[in-house]
């Protein structure tokens, strides 16, 4: 890890602007993934603006019946908030399958939308990897692939994203809101937030530098069976093989978006119209044109099977 | 769009040599070859930099002078030295680094120790004594829920932790309605202790320890 | 004490202490965080500078330019070593690689250079300023390849073991069985990672480290510093985990010395949790062929058990077929292990080596052969029960209660009740299935040492340089003293891990237990003698009971012996030929429920049951945690635990504890042991033996035969993951 300033920002905009002031600074809330790659410098901000300090820890209604999320709501506390717990559960499942109970009480609602992959090439710094070393390759691609993404790679990069939480968010159509370095705010649409990584798997949001995250919402409950599957080795602690967030209709209509499978969490929205003819039309429509190696085209399978038992457990 | 122009950490990237940065010779990985690599000399570490924090460790106060990278584990085994909370991976992969931290339990590994100002910390320290056991901690001596030891720190700490969590009602992933407040069952305890990795394998007993507790207390 | 005669009546037979649940006299300690394990010995020397270890980028190569100004000159930094100026070093008679690389490198990881620094930060920061610059070489790093290159040459090779004809016999055998298995390469995976800390004074070192074997480690330390073990000290009271991967030297004890002397002070290492799994030992893969050939009624007529393992140069193989040459009777036998050179790193002991690996083979191999012959798996392997050692009739096993262990754990599980037809029981969305495997593990025999000390309080402390790595070595020697002494546990004290101290066993290969207390044993039996002789009573007729020495109707304090000055005696437990007489092994059966999901594949381990005869059960509360944690590494085994090989570039690609993956809490269930009345006098004057190894013994094929009970589909490349099921389950909705 190499050395840092650091100061303890009071407001969103003083963050931005401490961010602007230090090339390469880096925001810090939770830290449980930030300091990891810091220890093996695979991040290595000069300076960190802790932003735990900001006011965005709560959970608000929106005027339009939805929810508003302060970037700095703790995973735990997200997931045993009364209203996600009843009107998206979806989103309660997904944060409760990821991680471990000490990990989501520091794990905050922006940082995990910014976890970066998993991928053992990507942690291995004498290793190629173009996310980590633009240019330098990719030794996944041909290397031990069996967690890795069957679907929106790249010749560049197969990395998967791993959080489980954004596979709901994706699920639930929310928009992440933010604040820029000049003190103007946006909303990005979640589908529109991560990226493919194409020839430039190291850019991976529609962040612009020293842009804070300091919420996400989420549009009014859709109703419906809220239904988490994480597919996985072991059984607790452990990052998807695949997972499918599904919020699905009595009349059979529904969403679908997956995990472990690309770059980004994965949701085609015209693959949903083939929801009420089951799971084979539907995963085939959501996995088409995928390019899995032979040590992942397991997933394909796998995820029909998994939607199959989710719309199985929809109805039952 | 000019790569280098956008996340800091990309910049770096490139322009830092590392101990991992090889250059090959021979070989069929997409690595650049040792005569074009033309890698910059590494540049020199800048001066490490200091901070003061103010927290409470088991009731005492402690005010430090720290190095920003010192994790919150190695406030506490280096600086406090206090042996109870366990470097495992030092990476969040294991548990063994467990610590309550205002009432809840954390990975002290991956958290700075200059971002706990004002903090209540407890380590397995603060919750017994060998004269004068927690019930958790006399919990897991009469259960042989330990072997090696080494974990057993960020166990107990967690497991008290767990406790109070199902008491608040926050849900886990063994809890099957989501609405309705978790219940106090095995499978219960064995998913939100699933961060606490024990390789010796004293699982089942450990279970039976918390299980033990939480009977008592209920 | 020279043991050469079978045990006959003796003080331990008493069971007032041994034999009684008891918990463990350091638990206090663990359980409050206060026992210290290496790298927090801030007690034990001052100033002590923090070591960061670089580890090697290639697989295979050398080094061509290394350079360390940069980390030299970075701040808090206090030394740099590495091959080039670390003088010269040896190598330890137990280490294949070299622990500090270079300029050759032999595998991944491998240590080749080591930051001292002011502060773990700064060293960190430091090592990252090291630009080595490889040539790399061409490695071998496929074991499949590796064998295939071997060719059918490797058939009958003269390291064989061959009884009567086997080809002959198998070509005969009316029911017959010709399957190849794999099992992956697996780490330790310790929580504990290694650790020492290295103090010079003068030309004399000590190490606080974390080890198994104190004096193996001790004279490899010296060996390898070129300078004599006697100015060696190495102090290992508490060790975090080591299941075999702490048995040797390794890089961070050795870097610490050096670094220490580098830096002119006191310096400690860990290595980092992502270093671990390249730059330590593993559990090598292996690839088993077994044949066996039977009778319509279920006599094994002949049986064939070959293992190809790979290892660096000078290294051995996994000996997974071993076992079979004891387990199961049979008259036409072939045994091989077979080694294939790799460039991979070092393979060396994990828990069971050898059984492990090799009765995951082979008791898949006998479920498959039961169902072949339309016998009950269990039944099939009581008919082919031996009690003597099938390649040498003349030679009776010591004690074996396979059978017993196998009917016990039937019953208990309710085995009746498993519907033979696979894939035929369902439980909602999972299929669920029941397997069960023999469980075989040989007893060790090796010399141990203790001293024992009355003090004039009564206080007997026991020194022995024997381990405690979770084991319960400090109890059970604490309850051998206590009985033999005839005082309470409070009145003992036991120091363990200490190269100062008598040499003992060790924890190795299960062999700790019995071998370490027989020697505590034979130290209490000199320390009763002197005691007799300082209170004139006969040795022979004196009565040592609740903290008296009775002799005829005199009663005197035991702690009066050492009225005129501490008592002290030493001796070690030496074995005659009585393991070359007998064949002296441990014997299980485990006996496993999984669920599978209809959908997924996933599986989920839903009951587990072990039975074991392994001699006298010195602490039935320390023994059953040995056993459920082993039974816990075997579900890892079974379901996930798999070293991924770059075969490129010649490494573990997942090699941190969130890449590699061992069992949660999630993953476990409740667990049952059940220990078989047993004494084996042939073992020692304790009766006991072994069973921190034989709990893992056939866990994971249990688990894959329950797999198969389960739905159909019979695997037999571990880990059984989903991948491996997902397109022979049942077709869905």
């Amino acid at each position: 890890m190499r050395p840092f300033s650091y100061e303890r920002a009071r407001t969103p905009a003083d963050a931005a602007a401490a961010a602007a002031r230090t090339p390469g600074a880096k925001f810090i809330a939770g830290g449980t993934n930030l300091l990891d790659l810091m220890k093996l410098e695979i991040e290595t901000p000069p300076h960190l603006i802790d932003v735990n300090g900001l006011s965005l820890d709560t959970v608000a209604p929106t005027p339009d019946g939805g929810l508003r999320i302060g970037a700095l709501v703790r995973n735990t506390d997200l997931a045993a908030d009364d209203r996600v717990r009843r009107d998206y559960g979806l989103l309660s499942r997904a944060l409760l399958a990821g991680a471990s109970g000490q990990l989501r009480n520091k794990a905050t609602t922006a940082g995990n939308l910014l976890q970066r992959t998993r991928c053992p090439y990507f942690y291995d710094t004498a290793q190629p990897c173009n996310k980590r070393q633009p240019g330098s390759g990719c030794a996944a691609i041909g290397g031990f692939s069996r967690q890795l993404a069957v679907i929106g790679g790249s010749e560049a990069c197969i990395a998967t994203h791993p959080s489980d939480m954004a596979v709901a968010m994706r699920a639930l159509d929310a928009t992440v809101e933010t604040v820029r370095p000049d003190g103007a705010t946006r909303g990005i649409p979640i589908a529109e937030f991560h990226r493919l990584p194409g020839d430039t798997p190291h850019i991976e949001t529609a962040l612009e530098p020293g842009e804070l995250i300091t919420a996400v919402t989420l549009p009014k409950p859709l109703g419906g069976r809220h239904i988490y599957r994480k597919v996985r080795d072991r059984a607790s602690y452990a990052f998807a093989l695949v997972a499918v967030g599904a919020i699905l209709q009595p009349d059979g209509s529904g969403r679908v978006a997956l995990g472990g499978v690309a770059h980004k969490p994965w949701r085609v929205e015209a693959a949903e119209a083939e929801l009420p003819r089951g799971a084979k039309a539907a995963a085939a429509a959501l996995l088409a044109g995928a390019k899995p190696t032979p040590e992942n085209a397991f997933k394909l399978p796998l995820v029909e099977r998994t939607l199959a038992a989710v719309l199985a457990q929809a109805k039952g | 769009m000019d790569p280098l122009a956008d996340l800091d950490m990309t910049r770096r990237g490139l322009l830092m040599g590392t101990a991992a940065t090889v250059a090959l010779t021979v070989g069929s990985l997409p690595m650049p070859a040792r005569a074009a690599t033309g890698e910059p000399a590494p540049q020199p570490v800048a001066s490490p930099v200091t901070a003061t924090v103010s927290f409470t460790v088991n009731g005492t106060a402690h005010d430090l002078a720290l190095d920003t990278r010192t994790t919150l584990l190695d406030a506490l085994r280096e600086h406090l030295h206090l042996t109870g909370p366990k470097k495992g991976c030092d990476h969040g992969q294991c548990g063994a680094c467990t610590v309550i931290v205002d009432g809840r339990r954390i990975n002290s590994c991956l958290s700075l120790a200059v971002m706990h100002q004002g903090d209540r910390i407890t380590t397995i320290e603060g919750l017994g004594t060998p004269d004068k056991l927690h019930p958790m901690q006399a919990a897991f001596v009469k259960h042989d829920g330990y072997q090696c030891g080494y974990c057993t720190p960020g166990q107990i700490c967690s497991a008290v932790a767990v406790l109070k969590e199902i008491e608040d009602g926050i849900p886990s992933h063994a809890t099957a309605d989501l609405t309705a407040r978790p219940r106090l069952t095995a499978d219960e305890l064995r998913e939100r202790m699933s961060g606490n990795i024990c390789r010796c394998g004293a699982y089942s007993n450990i279970v039976d320890a918390i299980t033990e507790v939480a009977g008592r207390e209920a | 004490m020279k043991f050469d005669t079978p045990a006959t009546t003796n003080p331990i037979d008493q069971l007032k202490v041994v034999g009684v649940s008891t918990s463990r006299i350091d638990g206090p300690l663990k359980t409050t965080g206060t026992a210290p394990y290496a790298y927090e010995r801030h007690d034990v020397v001052p100033n002590q500078a923090y070591g960061y270890v670089v580890g090697a980028g290639i697989g295979k190569g050398r080094i061509a330019s290394l350079s360390v100004a940069a980390a030299k000159a970075a701040p808090g930094v206090l030394a740099v070593v590495t091959a080039d100026n670390a003088g010269k070093l040896g190598k330890g008679r137990l280490n294949i690689a070299k622990l500090l690389g270079g300029p050759e490198i032999d595998h991944y990881h491998q240590a080749v250079a080591l930051v001292v620094a002011e502060s773990f930060e700064q060293a960190r920061a430091a090592a990252q300023l090291i630009r080595v610059e490889y040539e790399r070489g061409e490695g071998r790093f496929d074991l499949a390849q590796a064998k295939a290159a071997m060719g059918d040459a490797a058939d009958a090779k003269k390291e064989d073991s061959n009884v009567g004809d086997f080809a002959a016999a198998f070509a005969a055998a009316p029911v017959k069985l010709d399957e190849t298995y794999r099992t992956p390469d697996q780490s330790h995976a310790m929580m504990e990672p290694h650790a020492t800390v290295a103090a010079w004074e003068g030309d004399r070192l000590t190490v606080w480290t974390s080890n198994q074997m104190v004096d193996w480690t001790t004279g490899d330390l010296a060996r390898t510093l070129g300078m004599p073990k006697e100015k060696v000290r190495l102090i290992s009271p508490f060790v975090g985990g080591g299941f075999g991967g702490k048995l040797f030297l390794r890089a961070d004890t050795l870097l610490a010395a050096l670094g220490a002397r580098a830096a002119g002070r006191p310096v400690k290492v860990a290595l980092q949790r992502p270093l671990m799994m390249n730059n330590t030992t593993h559990r090598p893969a292996t690839i088993q062929r077994i044949r066996i050939g039977a009778t319509a009624d279920g006599r094994i007529t002949a049986i064939a058990h070959e293992s190809w393992s790979g290892n660096l140069p000078d290294g051995k193989p996994e000996n997974a077929v071993d076992q079979t040459r004891l387990l199961y009777a049979g008259a036409n036998r072939l045994t091989g292990n077979r080694l294939a050179v790799l460039d991979l790193p070092e393979g060396n002991a994990m828990r069971a080596p050898g059984e492990a690996p090799g009765l995951m083979a082979l008791e898949i191999a006998m479920d498959e052969m039961a169902e072949r012959l339309g016998l009950d798996p269990v039944e099939f392997r009581i008919r082919n029960d031996t009690q003597v050692d099938p390649e040498k009739p003349e030679r009776p096993f010591s004690k074996r209660q396979l059978v017993e262990c196998l009917r016990v754990g039937a019953e208990r599980f309710g085995w009746d009740k498993r519907n033979p037809r696979p894939g035929a029981t369902r439980d909602g969305d999972w299929l669920v299935g029941i397997g069960m495997a023999a469980a075989f593990r040989n007893n060790l025999l090796t010399k141990s040492a203790a001293r024992v000390r009355l003090d004039t309080r009564g206080v007997v402390t026991v020194e022995t340089d024997m381990t405690d790595i979770g084991t319960g070595s400090y109890t059970i020697i604490a309850q051998t003293a206590a009985e033999m002494m005839g005082v309470g546990l409070d009145r003992v004290v036991v120091r363990l891990g200490d190269s100062s101290f008598p040499v003992s066993a060790g924890s190795g290969g299960q062999w700790g237990a019995n071998n370490a207390t027989a020697g505590v044993y034979a130290a209490c039996v000199k320390l009763r003698e002197a005691v007799a002789q300082r209170l004139g009573v006969n040795s022979a007729d004196a009565q040592f009971a609740d903290g008296q020495v009775r002799s005829g109707n005199r009663s005197v304090p035991l702690a009066q012996a050492a009225g005129g000055g501490e008592l002290s005696a030493e001796d070690a437990i030496e074995y005659g030929d009585l393991g070359k007489r007998y064949q002296q092994s441990t014997f299980g059966g485990h006996f496993v429920e999984v669920a599978v999901d209809a959908a997924t594949g996933e599986t989920r381990v839903r009951r587990m049951l072990a039975v074991c005869a392994a001699g006298r059960i010195l602490n039935p509360l320390s023994a059953r945690s040995q056993v459920i944690g082993a039974m816990t590494m075997g579900v890892g085994a079974a379901l996930m635990e798999e070293l991924a090989v770059d075969t490129r570039s010649g490494f573990f690609v997942n090699h941190d504890l969130a890449g590699y993956e061992v069992p949660v809490h999630a993953d476990i269930p409740h667990q049952e042991v059940i220990f078989l009345d047993e004494t084996d006098p042939i073992s020692s004057p304790m009766k006991a033996k072994g069973v921190g190894e034989l709990g893992l013994c056939g866990v994971g094929a249990a688990v894959a035969n329950a797999v198969y009970n389960a739905t159909g589909v019979r695997v037999r490349d571990y880990p059984v993951t989903l991948d491996k099921l997902l397109d022979r389950l049942p077709p869905l909705a």
